[in-house]
């Protein structure tokens, strides 16, 4: 299994352009990302009435697929499906390594003859999704919920969102990525959601042994001295350092860590006064981030988590949409052969 | 295209009507919302007309369509907006013109998710008939009947017209 598919499109879009997978950002224009942005808008006021529920998804079942576990993502994408009336199911996978291949393939095709419509799929191999969707189950639509390095893309819009509310716009943006880059899929999906939408500047603050190879093929620039890095910026979103993925010393200690790249409000005060802070969770206080700055008057931290729902509910929506047109297409053209 | 009322005239049949059956029915605090696009623009001028409190309410019922399952979801939805609490509250519910009757079904249900109202009265300035639910408007501002080709459109905000559009000819 790879994530280097190099046009994804054939697999994510209908014939007519809409989203039917949601599986990465690559290939997807400014304008759908936007549609994805506006539509999350007016789910943001669904979340704000008494009740908080709309029937799209009534009748569908949801199977939220964690082949690696989440509590923020996976709980966020199950009130997303049962705000669209959808049934949900949830599954956490422990795969053993050896098996891997074979057991998913499986259990995947079990769980679509218990007619599901989408899976929601957390794996810690890259291109996980992207193989369900093109050879397991491509009648069922797959959102990618994070898939080892490559991609996260339901967190990039879901942070895309909370920058357009608090900026009000992308273009003159300066926004920098800091900390673990190179265990980030987060960080890829943003990068490469800030250039599709048109923002200045994408800046990755990072020591060398946290950033990928190829990180400038990436569309961002890149500091290592944090102190410089900080001018200027209307946003920063801080990464969790993947204590879990770390192979080897690629760190001196925490503290050391800390001391370089860490959010304090004295490195704050460095960026414009505007600044928001971000960070995807969840946050390692004292490792990355400054108590006082996650709480502080630029966080926007708990902004995100709620955007999310909105995010995963215009995603889910869309992708199922797409899904559905598609099956009445294919109806429509098999009756015409038949007549 | 054809300019083919005269939308003052229809205002004026809708302001009427609205008046008689709020006054029919002892409602004298309603609330009004109007259903996207076309409804919206109406609303403004109507509840102006009628005197009803401001803010009025906006419905999009893109996420309450019946077709979802055939055509997906709109692309271009934007948020509803509903500023005042709907519970126990008369609501007056404007749209541009009603055919099916299912654009009305959808916007009853989303209101519904908003709480509960006392009543809702259905003002539409055109009825073209052809219905296909059980939904009748309480007020209209004109009845029509179409040919299969054409279709009618409201224009606006500011000014308001009706057009007739021929198509396939």
């Amino acid at each position: 299994m790879t994530a280097t598919d190099p046009s994804p499109n054939h697999l994510q879009l209908t014939r007519d352009g809409q989203l039917r997978h949601f599986l990465t950002l690559d290939g997807l224009g400014r304008e759908l990302l936007t549609d994805i942005l506006d539509t999350a808008d007016s789910f943001i006021e669904v979340g704000e009435r008494s009740i908080k529920k709309v029937p799209l998804l009534r009748g569908r079942t949801v199977v939220n697929l964690f082949f690696e576990s989440s509590t923020r993502t996976r709980s966020t994408f199950e009130l997303a499906a049962k705000r669209l009336s959808a049934d949900v199911l949830n599954l956490d996978i422990n795969t053993s390594a050896t098996s891997k291949g074979e057991s998913l393939s499986d259990t995947l095709l079990n769980l679509e003859a218990m007619a599901s419509d989408m899976f929601v799929v957390r794996h810690s191999q890259s291109g996980a999704p992207h193989f369900i969707a093109e050879s397991v189950t491509p009648g069922v639509a797959i959102i990618n919920a994070g898939d080892g390095r490559h991609a996260h893309p339901t967190q990039a819009m879901l942070d895309m969102l909370t920058i357009r509310q608090h900026k009000g716009r992308f273009d003159g943006l300066k926004v920098a990525i800091v900390g673990d880059v190179l265990h980030s899929r987060v960080a890829r999906s943003q990068i490469r959601a800030l250039n599709e939408l048109g923002a200045e500047e994408v800046r990755v603050i990072a020591p060398g042994t946290l950033l990928p190879r190829d990180v400038e093929n990436l569309g961002c620039t890149v500091e290592y001295d944090m102190s410089k890095g900080m001018k200027d910026l209307d946003v920063v979103i801080m990464l969790r350092l993947q204590k879990e993925r770390m192979e080897g010393a690629l760190l001196p200690s925490e503290r050391e860590f800390y001391r370089l790249y860490g959010l304090s409000q004295d490195k704050l005060a460095l960026a414009r006064p505007d600044c928001i802070v971000m960070h995807p969770g969840p946050i390692n206080r004292g490792v990355e981030i400054e108590s006082a700055v996650a709480d502080g008057p630029q966080s926007v931290i708990l902004n995100q988590v709620t955007n999310g729902i909105a995010i995963r509910m215009a995603v889910m929506s869309m992708a199922m949409g797409g899904q559905m047109a598609e099956r009445q297409h294919k109806q429509i053209e098999n009756e015409e052969i038949r007549a | 295209m054809t300019a083919l009322f005269d939308i003052n005239q229809l205002l004026d049949e809708l302001e009427k009507g609205l008046r008689r059956i709020l006054a029919e029915r002892g409602i004298e605090d309603p609330v009004l919302i109007g259903i996207r696009t076309g409804g919206v623009w109406l609303a403004d001028v109507v509840g102006k007309r009628l005197g009803v409190a401001e803010p009025f309410g906006e419905l999009d019922i893109s996420f309450y369509r019946d077709d979802f399952s055939r055509i997906g979801l709109n692309p271009k939805v934007m948020p509803s907006s509903l500023p005042f609490d709907t519970e126990g509250r008369d609501i007056i519910l404007i749209d541009d013109v009603i055919m099916s009757g299912r654009t009305i079904r959808a916007a009853m249900n989303e209101i519904f998710d908003y709480g509960r109202p006392a009543s809702i009265v259905l003002a539409t300035l055109i009825d073209l008939g052809a219905r296909e639910l059980p939904i009748q408007p309480d007020v209209v501002g004109s009845s029509l009947a179409l040919e299969a080709h054409q279709r009618i459109k409201l224009r606006g905000p500011e000014p308001l017209s009706i057009e007739l559009q021929e198509s396939g000819q």
